[in-house]
């Protein structure tokens, strides 16, 4: 079932990190693993959690269904269920399922010979949803400084957690962030443009479409426009590169907001106005 | 168990520098004599140049250079001409629109935001002939244009933010100031003054396609690098005769999540999610204060905006004696 033409000469036995043959197996499409049968537990665990804790809220919108983290007042220590015991659980969930995840694409990346560098990008995301939810609220003190599961709920947190500190786009880490963010999707766009330029050429006027052009002229177009092409190979590092910076100096633009720095902080600049080379 | 992951080129072999596939008849000569760089050849190509300046290059940087040259010299001017304020504020220092009394007059004096208009004369010039020459060159060497099309969606947005809305508000005084800081209070203002854009169903599209062009860059960019033993990078190869490359990647993500781009498609992928942020942000810009007051209440009103626990505050401005 749902085996791609050449899909069954690579599914062979090995690579697992855990748990030997007994879990090296196939449903559907899905690689399973022992990690797999985790991921699975814990998604499953989760999500029902979801749809109970939704059930004793007021609302089924699911753009409104919101699961907030305990009151401030519980500090560090355990909530009853519903009062953010919930929200507990559930976190710990998500991060058994994410981690789980990782460890699965390592297991899934040695069965087909590859490098390690897309579960080594996925830990970059964990950390940021880490940060958000575990680092941060355990330097403050309270798991009442997570962010409540819930569509817009989230952005009101995004949103009052940022008018705490007065505006947050003077956050330097943040300002880092959301550069790398737009530069990744700017990459994106050119090399997603480029590919797909050189492998669809236009059809000249009798209407002939033109030869697939080779990475000579990829180059070309770009030493054209800019000077500079950082070439096939380049170009994939470069867009991992920056994919993984915009989100690690996310973590750290949120992990520094109450921790390191607790005033607004457009003031945080004055230290560059107050420089002893002019002031 | 310890193997290469690709991380940097660890042997870069020196040629002739690549000229390029030559140019039809009638253009201009490309410039510059390519160098080699070492620590440029780690992660990428080492060759540095050539380029093709050409008429519209030319013109384009040029109208760029004035663009830019208009807001340094405003913001020099509005610190007295004193480089070392000029330094020390640059941050801070702005070149800003007109002002709401000036509506959406092409004439403006030029201390009262007329130079404003006049940047964005040059700089909406230099953008368009960078189009242009960015269509121009693909079509010179045979190549689709899918470069400009892409481009042309952040034309888009940035013709939407110091253009488009501000003729619809009737006023330049919506524009964006150029500024670092200031553009960014300008962001913060533009929020709070429409009720909070997070309540706004095109800046979420547009955030979910920012972050999904991140996500998908990094998923893109890590499973080239992973296959890159088998040539995962030659991706136009790949794509015309596919390899085992290719069919390792994809059934990494079969395996993973049941589901699998094929080496052209994920270069589509890439291209809709890039394109359609900053697509569906300029929309979201264009209905700001033009058909949406207010995001918040328009968000109560289509059932979206959640309702939390009374906390006991009073609001002052419902109290008696409170004038709205």
């Amino acid at each position: 079932m749902a085996l791609l033409s050449f899909e069954r000469k690579y599914r062979v036995r090995g690579g697992t990190l855990i748990g030997g043959d007994l879990f090296d197996y196939w449903i559907g499409p899905f690689f399973v693993g022992f990690f797999g049968i985790t991921s699975a537990l814990f998604a499953t665990l989760g999500t029902l959690l979801i749809f109970y804790s939704a059930s004793r809220g007021p609302t089924w919108n699911p753009w409104l269904i919101s699961i907030a983290p305990p009151d401030i007042s519980y500090g560090l220590a355990l909530a009853p269920l519903n009062k953010g015991g919930d929200w507990q659980i559930i976190t710990i969930c998500a991060l058994g399922a994410f981690i789980s995840w990782a460890l699965r694409e390592v297991e899934i990346c040695r069965k087909l010979g590859m490098g390690y560098h897309v579960p080594f990008a996925y830990s970059f995301a964990i950390f940021a949803y880490s940060s958000l939810v575990v680092i941060r609220p355990i330097l403050l003190g309270a798991w009442g400084f997570g962010f409540p599961y819930g569509i817009f709920s989230h952005l009101d947190w995004v949103s009052n957690t940022g008018y705490q500190y007065l505006h947050f786009h003077y956050n330097p880490a943040h300002m880092i962030a959301v550069s790398f963010f737009f530069t990744t999707t700017l990459a994106l766009s050119l090399h997603g443009a480029l590919v797909l330029s050189a492998v669809n050429p236009p059809k000249d006027s009798n209407g002939v479409r033109g030869e697939v052009k080779s990475p000579e002229y990829e180059d070309a177009f770009f030493r054209d426009t800019i000077g500079y092409s950082v070439g096939t190979l380049g170009i994939h590092r470069v867009g991992l590169f920056l994919a993984l910076s915009a989100g690690f100096w996310s973590a750290i633009c949120i992990i520094i907001s109450g921790p390191l720095w607790t005033r607004g902080w457009p003031e945080w600049w004055t230290w560059w106005l107050n420089l002893p080379i002019w002031s | 168990m310890a193997q290469y992951q690709n991380i940097f080129t660890q042997v870069q072999l020196r040629g002739p520098a690549e000229m390029g596939p030559e140019l039809p008849r009638g253009s201009y000569p490309r410039i510059g004599n390519p160098g080699f760089n070492w620590l440029m050849g780690k992660l990428g190509n080492a060759q540095i140049g050539p380029i093709y300046l050409g008429g519209l290059g030319t013109a384009s940087l040029l109208c760029g250079i004035i663009a830019f040259e208009i807001v340094g010299l405003n913001m020099f001017a509005s610190v007295g001409w004193n480089p070392v304020q000029f330094v020390r504020q640059l941050f801070w220092l702005s070149l800003e629109p007109p002002g709401p009394e000036w509506g959406f007059r092409a004439m403006v004096p030029l201390d009262k935001g007329g130079w404003f208009i006049i940047t964005g004369f040059f700089f909406s010039a230099s953008v368009l002939l960078w189009w242009a020459r960015t269509y121009l060159r693909a079509r010179e060497l045979g190549m689709g244009t899918h470069v400009s099309w892409a481009f042309l969606s952040a034309i888009w947005l940035m013709a939407v933010l110091g253009f488009i809305r501000p003729m619809m508000m009737g006023s330049w005084a919506e524009a964006v100031p150029y500024g670092i800081f200031p553009h960014l209070d300008w962001t913060a203002a533009f929020s709070i003054r429409y009720g909070n854009l997070f309540y706004n169903p095109f800046h979420c599209l547009s955030i979910v396609f920012l972050y999904g062009s991140t996500l998908l860059f990094a998923m893109h960019g890590a499973t080239i690098l992973a296959v890159g033993r088998y040539g995962g990078e030659r991706e136009i190869e790949q794509i015309t005769d596919r390899g085992t490359a290719s069919e390792r990647a994809a059934l990494f993500w079969r395996w993973t999540m049941g589901f699998n781009a094929t080496m052209e498609s994920i270069h589509r992928w890439a291209w809709w999610f890039a394109v359609l942020t900053t697509l569906s942000g300029g929309i979201g810009i264009l209905l700001t204060g033009t058909v949406v007051d207010n995001w918040y209440l328009w968000a109560m009103q289509h059932g979206y905006a959640p309702s939390y626990p009374t906390t006991g505050v009073v609001d002052p401005a419902t109290l008696p004696g409170a004038t709205p």
